[in-house]
């Protein structure tokens, strides 16, 4: 599995520390209540298809990316840089 | 005060040769990384133009004393002031780095390195940060057979023996 980095170009997994759902990017705001919170902190789907991750790339440049592959078919579609993504 | 001895990373382990490679030890007096603030990135880059007469090149790119370093971070082999404009972490001391030269380099490199570094790929100033063996590294190239490489400085003898053995390995082959 290779993912392209945004900053480094194309690089082999072992680079890369994976972290889990890139949902942990989309923070509630402090008054949302109990259950936004309790679904931001503890509930994550687990699709079989395409997800949407945060990886770090770790043995690189350091940068928060956002991964977005096929766990069914193991493509690897995109990756962003974490702090470029839409919030 | 104790009268201390400064030891440089690799005293005592460098220089080696193998073949024609040559595997030295680069000593940076000082050195500080360079993290510009948010939205002021042009005017670091400019001030530091200014000081060491080299400002904050491209990612993955070396320009004079100024080396892409990471995610909006540099490392600037000197001194330099850029009050309000970015984060300057004094590193002296924190990096061992060596210069490896010599034909066969690209050789030895590949058989470490998950990076293509060939010329074709990697030219004069290119910077890879990438791992050598499961080390961390940062590597430049600096001219037609020679790199500079950049690694933590507890891992000095890692570093060394790693490229020991495989400069051992070209060497033997050619």
């Amino acid at each position: 599995m290779r993912i392209t980095c945004p900053n480094c170009g194309e690089r082999d997994r072992r680079e890369f520390y994976y972290q889990g759902d890139a949902l942990a990017l989309s923070r509630p705001a402090s008054d949302a209540g109990p259950e936004a919170w309790d679904d931001y902190l503890h509930n994550r789907d687990n699709p079989a298809g395409d997800t949407r991750d945060l990886w770090f790339h770790e043995a690189g440049c350091g940068a928060w990316l956002v991964v977005e592959r096929n766990t069914v078919t193991h493509a690897v579609h995109k990756a962003t840089l974490a702090e470029k993504v839409k919030r | 005060m104790a009268n201390l001895i400064a030891l440089t990373p690799c005293d005592g382990l460098l220089p080696i040769s193998e073949g024609s490679m040559e595997l030295r030890e680069v000593a940076l007096e000082r050195c500080v990384s360079v993290a510009p603030f948010e939205g002021k990135q042009k005017a670091a880059s400019d001030a530091l133009k200014a000081q060491v007469s080299a400002g904050l090149p491209a990612v993955n790119r070396r320009s004079g004393a100024v080396t892409w370093f990471g995610h909006g971070t540099w490392m600037l082999a000197g001194d330099v002031s850029l009050h309000g404009l970015a984060a300057v972490t004094d590193q002296s001391d924190a990096w061992a780095v060596v210069s490896i030269a010599g034909a066969g380099v690209e050789d030895v490199l590949a058989r470490l390195v998950p990076v293509d570094l060939r010329p074709s790929a990697f030219k004069t100033n290119h910077v890879a940060k990438t791992m050598l063996g499961h080390m961390s590294v940062t590597i430049t190239r600096t001219g037609p057979a020679a790199f500079e490489i950049m690694a933590m400085r507890s891992m000095a003898a890692t570093l060394v023996h790693e490229l020991q053995v495989a400069m051992r390995g070209v060497a033997l082959r050619a």
